[in-house]
Formats: structure tokens, sequence, C-alpha cells
């Protein structure tokens, strides 16, 4: 699994500059902040069926690019792998991070965390590049005026899944999980006109049930299909009605739970049928209500509350994993239950109760301290600055960073692992052999995607490509001795045979 | 009679009183203490904030325009 994060990015001062270019010179100025003079612009490999004779002309080094090349590739726009094995490049007009691929949701919580470090240092960068101003980025989904910009999970699932069961199952989940995930909105409505607090910055953005579209006509179950690995054994679910969330809580209850859900999903455990009658309206209602009284209807009709339709799931879930694991459940398994059923608990009892735990409680505690300290309304832009602020990526201005430097918003990942998974890749999955090759041998490598990695080996005529199809090899236990025993691309690909 | 029992029912109550009197403040200074110490923790915190937020909110939030993506 993995999540995908568009940043909202801004130039104070300058509200008409180009957010392509902006985009582009962030991806840029954090090649420049790290590289240390290794290569750090390479190609994305788009194509594996594409000769490799085709992949080259885009192999651009450190030491020849200045810093408008390092942002040339085929769209003209950055593009980098990092040494964690994420990805980090421009997608429409927004830096995006793309997580390396981990195996569970702490880890997930963990290396999306780390590109909040990795923009913050981007950001910071950006003025030192020429012509480089002052830059904005927020961990958000939306500019309050109309444009949203998406978070998206990836989940790994087994190709013989029938589409219908999860659309069936997960959208009732999806319709209500932002109980805990929301990350909190001023504004009703997709150009926030409307006055008031919501719970999600993405609900009001969905307007169908399924569907293939991302940027428009935006479905609750997107059908998106490229699973970056072998097509026959496996599907990629890309879920797009995630919020972008600062709480680390929220991330991996968000990961943690529709894990469980998907699991019972692919078992075909669940029966529940909680299909709802009017799932869009219903997730725009449920967003808006955060008092949590709004009342959801099924098609079997019943009526049940966004909380009390999660504790079904989570029970579902509890009884779930005892049945499959019982007493060997695995130590995170059980965390991820025992937080789920009781944060659905404290939500039931008081939700406000989980002001410094959940985005979105937290946030409206804050909003509502101003409104008693200052008896303002949802109309004063401060809120809205309160709203946009939160989710800065820089340390000192971020809203939620500081609340959690107070110990007002809990951590659950410590600085020191953050920084880590920074630079290092998560050693349990492909991402271990593309960021290790980035980081051992990023001079010979001329591109690189979700499921290979090519050389340029000086003196070789062709480019060597390595596929990497299998998201559970290239492990550290599968290749850490051979790269160790590899000081250059050569000896690797001598190694593997190539 | 009714004096006396009056006069009983009011020593009782002044009894039940002095009790109620004697744990009453300890009680409610506890709790004003501490929803004190919430008003001058969300204040702090308020305060806080106010020091990093960007100047001229209307502005700035208006300049805030982005592109959709995904």
């Amino acid at each position: 699994m993995g999540i995908e994060t568009e940043y909202g990015v801004s130039v104070p001062g300058h509200p008409h500059v180009n957010a392509m270019l902006t985009s582009s010179q962030v991806v840029s100025a954090y090649a420049h902040a790290v590289a240390q003079g290794r290569q750090t612009a390479m190609r994305w490999d788009y194509d594996e069926e594409t000769p490799l004779r085709d992949a080259r002309g885009f192999d651009l080094t450190r030491a020849e690019a200045d810093p408008s090349m390092l942002t040339d590739d085929d769209l003209g726009l950055a593009n980098l792998i990092l040494t964690n094995g994420a990805r980090l490049y421009v997608d429409h007009a927004h830096p995006e991070y793309s997580s390396p691929e981990v195996t569970n949701p702490w880890d997930g919580m963990l290396w999306d965390k780390a590109g909040e470090r990795v923009m913050a240092r981007a950001a910071e960068s950006v003025p030192h590049l020429p012509g480089g101003r002052e830059v904005r980025l927020y961990k958000n989904n939306t500019d309050n005026k109309g444009a949203s910009y998406g978070t998206h999970e990836n989940y790994l699932m087994q190709r013989s899944t029938p589409f219908a069961a999860i659309v069936r199952h997960l959208t009732p989940f999806f319709v209500t999980r932002q109980v805990i995930t929301g990350a909190g909105r001023v504004g009703i409505g997709q150009d926030g006109r409307g006055s008031g607090f919501q719970i999600s910055q993405r609900a009001d953005y969905f307007e169908v049930e399924v569907g293939l579209e991302t940027t428009l006509k935006r479905p609750i179950i997107n059908t998106r299909d490229e699973p970056h690995a072998d097509p026959d054994k496996y599907r990629r679910l890309h879920v797009i009605v995630g919020d972008a969330n600062l709480s680390e809580l929220s991330t991996y209850l968000k990961l943690g739970t529709t894990s469980l859900v998907l699991a019972m999903i692919e078992d075909g455990f669940l029966d529940l049928d909680l299909t709802l009658t009017h799932p869009v309206r219903e997730m725009h209602d449920v967003s808006h209500d955060w008092s949590l009284g709004h009342e959801l209807t099924t098609v079997s009709g019943r009526t049940l509350t966004a909380v009390q339709l999660q504790i079904e799931l989570c029970e579902q879930a509890r009884k779930y994993v005892e049945d499959r694991y019982g007493v060997d459940v695995d130590s995170q398994t059980a965390d991820v239950l025992d937080r789920w059923e009781t944060v659905l608990d404290r939500l039931l009892a008081d939700p406000m109760s989980l002001s410094g735990e959940l985005d979105w409680v937290t946030k409206l505690s804050v909003l509502q301290g101003y409104r008693d300290r200052d008896g303002t309304d949802w109309d004063d832009p401060r809120l809205a600055l309160v709203d946009l602020q939160y989710a800065d990526v820089e340390p000192t201005r971020g809203i939620a960073q500081r609340l959690q430097a107070r110990g007002r918003l809990t951590r659950l990942t410590t600085e020191e692992q953050v920084a880590h998974a920074v630079s290092s890749p998560p050693e349990d999955t492909r991402a271990y052999f593309r960021g290790e090759c980035v980081r051992r041998y990023g001079a010979e490598i001329a591109a690189a995607s979700w499921d290979s990695v090519i050389f340029d080996i000086p003196g070789r005529d062709a480019l060597q490509r390595v596929p990497t199809m299998e998201p559970l090899r290239g492990t550290r236990a599968h290749v850490g001795e051979l790269l160790a025993s590899s000081p250059n691309a050569a000896d690797l690909l001598a190694a593997l045979g190539a | 009679m009714a004096t006396r029992d009056s006069g009983d029912q009011q020593k009782v109550s002044r009894t039940q009183e002095e009790a109620e009197v004697e744990e009453a403040p300890q009680a409610s200074s506890d709790l004003a203490e501490r929803k004190a110490a919430l008003d001058d923790d969300i204040d702090a915190i308020l305060a806080d904030i106010d020091d990093v937020l960007e100047t001229n909110a209307e502005e700035f939030v208006r300049a805030f325009v982005q592109k959709g993506g995904e």
C-alpha cells in the first residue's frame, strides 16, 4: 500500500504565478538540497514495453544539469525518485509525493509523514534557486474556491476479488470513515461559499458512486486499475475519497481500517448489507454534521449514524480477526482494531474528546476557541486562514505542527523515525531495491518507475532494464547482500545475470 | 412544637449545609481551576497561533487559488 499526496502550492504576494512552474521549482529545489553531487534527475519510465533505446536522452547527471535543465523530462516537468523509494514530481499543477510501497499501516503513516518533511525541505530551498521566490506548501485538499486536489491511497488486491463486492462493501465504509479520517474544513460546498465547518476536505467534491474519473464527476469508488505489478494476479485499488491528514492517528487508522475491510471483502467474510440509499448525498450530509447526529438510510430500511455504521464494521472486523487468526494475530492488526474501537466509542460519547487526536476535531476546537474568544462567526477570514495554515508544511507556521510541538496533537512516530524514512526505503518491499539503487548507483540510473529500474552503464550501448513486477521482491532480505557486494551498477547487473 | 420541629429541621438542614459548605468550595474550586486551566490552555494556544498567522487574513485567503489536481 501507499499514499500519494498532491500539495497545495502558492507564492505569497504573487497569486497569478504559474503553478506548474512553481511546482517544478519545488521538485528541483529538493534535488539541489539533497543531491550533494549525485545524480537526482531521472526520467520516469512510463512504458515498460518501450524499447530501451527509446528511453535514452533523459540521462541528465547532476554535474551537467543546471536548475532549469533539472525540470526537463518528456512533459517538461521535474521528476525525482528518492532514496527512500518515493517519487517526487509534478502532477498537474501540484508537487506530489508518492510514498514508497509499504506492507502495513504503521509504515504507511511513517513514510507519509516523511513526505511532509520532504516538502518542507523543498519549500525552504526554492528561494535559493535562480529566480526562486518564497513558496508555501500545504498538505490539504482544497482552495475553497472550487478546486480540489487529491490524497490517494493505493492498496494491492487479489485480481480474483469480484469488483461488485468491493463496491458494495466499500461504499458505506468510505461514506462514513470521514468521522475518523476527516481533516476538517471551513466552508460548505465545492466553492466554499456556504458558511460553517464540515468534517471532510474532500466530501463535497464527490458526485457519483463509481467511475474512472478523478478530476471531474469524482466517484466514491474509483475504477482506475493500473496495478504496477502482474495484472493477472493483482488489482490496484485506487482510493480517492481520503483527506490529507496531519494527525498520525488519522493516517494510521485510515490505512489500517481500510486494510481490514478490504481483507474481509477479499476473504468473502462480510455478509452485512449496509448498502446506502443515497451514498453521494449521505457523504456530504455526514461531513456537514459535525455533531455526528446525522442518520443514514440503508436500502434494507435501517437508519443509523456514521459512527454506528463504523461500529458495526469494526465489530465484523473483530470477529473476522478472531475467526481467522485467533491468538496468533499480529500486534499491529490488534492495535488497529483496539484503536478503531476506542475512537468510535469516544466519538459516540463525546466527539470533542478526540481533540488533540483526530484532525477535524482538533481543528474544530481551535476554531471554536477563536469564535469564543473573539465572538466571530464562520465567515471571518481568519478562520479560513486557520483552516489553511493548519496544513502548512513549514514547522513554525504550520498550526498542526505547532500543536504537536506543544503536545496538543498526538504523535505516534518519533522525529528520528521520520528522518530515517526521509532518506531510507522500507525494507520489506521492492521500494527497497529502487531506493537503494538510487542511493548507491544514482549516477548510473537513466529512469525508474514502480515496476522497473533502468541503468545506463558507461561503455554499454543499450540501457539495461531491471523489472520489478512483484511488489514483495527486491526486499532487503532478498537483495540486501547482492547490493552490498556490488560496488557499481555493472557489478549488480552482472550478478543479476543481465 | 412546630417551632422546635422547625428549629430541629433548621438545625439538621444547617448541619447538612455546613457539610455541603465544607465540601462545596473544594469541589467548585477544583472545577474552576480545571476550567481556568483549560481556558488558559486554549488562550495560550490561540495566542501562540496569533503570533504566526499570516498577516491580512482576508487577502491571503483570497489569493490562495489552486488548479484542480489528480
